[in-house]
């Protein structure tokens, strides 16, 4: 094994076009498992915690653009007024020491369809800011996750940023385990409401191949909102109409059974999450028109 | 290859590290410091936690050419840590006396060779079998040094990654209950 430890971006990227199947490390709270265990060799591990940059994010207009290395401890202090769902998720992510170490790049590149940051992303919105020395691009989340840890990352490519929409409205995570810290989601569930463009996204984790969005249930309670005037009225969402979108992200979900959980189980569970993230979402929605319209 | 870093106050260095050994694996095989204990190897437990540049991480899940040039505190250097916080400066641990270290303190000792929540940890009864107890000494002190008065939620938080399964964690939160009361009076 060797240990190329690149002191720059640029030479990062020269080392994984000259080695694609060098195994990127950041936090190592995936790949040292992986290695602690026997589970994989790689001829080559890229140390990419001398990269200064990778550890930082600046805040847009639109956007957050997000470090691939930045731990989730940052995200949870410095993030939670921009990216409200995704520092939720960061919240549940192992324990302290973990989330002092592992990042969203890392998550992203494991693409494990139990990635805690995956759901917040998808709900969110956001780009995989992905470069290689022929060049960058930005990956839409919705395109990024292609199987069973498997992600649309070329070989000779590293992840160096994720852009993650700044929230419009109010953002929830909810995630089902065992016990509140180091928990691999059982399933875990993301949910953004966006009044400006009267939308509203979802992520589900761990209930299907890969992290998805539900997004007939999405496009559901859009229109029961619009229909009903909600976004105007601010009214308390109609029961049925909550049951039904909580039924059909349910219905998104293509869960196995495993060690963690049944397939049956996550699917209710899945449902449950809806119910109560819609709920929480839409009361904090309702309290900001109060607050913004001044009535009582 | 070699890995130079800081331990415990001291340069050190390590050679014939495999590429992919963990940072836990030098601390205990190269550089004889077994403080820090080896039980999940997947991050799980915290028993083998240390000081990675000020930040508290699972040393297993640290490659070891990532601590290269790095600053690590294990339990063996805790005293001298806390010496150096409360005093400016410390001596920092040797190799040597890491090894030689026993459990002396009782409190009335001027020089103690224990930090102060080493010796709460003591008094307070949260030592059963011992082998949780350096992940949670480097992580209860950690909390202790930004957050002086940490109110139970706030301990429960930043022990959660710390497992005992000796039994349940009502000691250890009396410990850390008892070190912050401590240093509330001594400040």
């Amino acid at each position: 094994m060797d240990f190329l430890r690149p002191a720059s971006w640029e030479e990062a990227l020269a080392a994984k076009a000259e080695h694609p199947t060098a195994v990127p490390i950041a936090g190592g709270t995936d790949v040292m498992v992986e290695i602690n265990f026997d589970h994989c060799r790689p001829e080559y591990l890229l140390d990419l915690t001398r990269i200064g940059d990778l550890y930082e994010w600046e805040v847009g207009d639109e956007s957050v653009r997000l470090g691939a290395s930045v731990p989730y401890t940052r995200i949870m202090e410095r993030l939670r007024g921009e990216l409200p769902g995704l520092a939720l998720a960061s919240h549940t992510v192992a324990s302290p020491q973990i989330r002092n170490r592992g990042g969203v790049g890392g998550n992203l590149g494991t693409a494990s369809p139990a990635g805690d940051a995956h759901p917040a992303l998808l709900a969110a919105g956001a780009e995989v800011e992905a470069e290689s020395v022929r060049g960058t691009r930005r990956i839409p989340i919705d395109d990024f996750y292609t199987g069973v840890k498997r992600n649309a990352l070329a070989p000779d490519e590293l992840i160096r940023a994720v852009h993650v929409t700044k929230a419009d409205g109010p953002q929830q995570y909810a995630k089902v385990g065992t016990r509140n810290a180091m928990v691999i989601a059982v399933c875990a569930f993301g949910l953004a409401l966006h009044p400006r463009t009267r939308s509203v996204r979802t992520g589900v984790g761990s209930a299907a191949p890969t992290p998805v969005r539900a997004r007939t249930a999405e496009e559901f309670l859009a229109a029961a909102l619009d229909e009903g005037g909600f976004w105007e009225n601010g009214k308390v969402i109609t029961p049925s109409v909550v049951k039904q979108f909580a039924d059909l992200c349910a219905g998104a979900c293509n869960p196995i059974d495993d060690v963690r959980g049944t397939a049956s189980y996550r699917r209710h569970a899945v449902g449950v999450l809806a119910r109560r993230t819609l709920t929480w979402t839409w009361e904090s929605y309702r309290g900001s028109r109060r607050l913004s319209e001044g009535a009582a | 290859m070699r890995v130079n870093f800081t331990v415990n106050g001291r340069p050190q260095e390590a050679d014939d590290v495999w590429e992919g050994e963990s940072l836990l694996y030098v601390l205990r095989e190269r550089l004889g410091l077994p403080g820090s204990k080896n039980a999940c190897e997947q991050g799980e437990c915290g028993s083998c936690t240390v000081r990675l540049d000020g930040v508290p991480v699972c040393s297993c899940l640290v490659a070891a050419g990532q601590a290269e040039g790095r600053d690590v505190v294990t339990v063996e250097g805790l005293a001298d840590h806390a010496r150096r916080r409360a005093c400016g400066t410390a001596p920092g641990t040797s190799l040597d006396a890491a090894r030689a270290w026993q459990p002396r303190g009782t409190g009335q000792d001027a020089d103690a060779e224990l930090a102060p929540v080493q010796q709460a940890f003591i008094d307070a009864g949260a030592v059963q079998c011992g082998f949780c107890t350096p992940g949670l000494l480097v992580a209860a002190d950690e909390l202790l040094e930004h957050r002086p008065n940490p109110t139970d939620a706030d301990i429960r938080e930043a022990l959660s990654g710390n497992l005992c399964r000796c039994t349940g964690y009502e000691k250890i939160m009396d410990a850390v209950r008892l070190a912050a009361a401590r240093q509330g009076e001594g400040a």
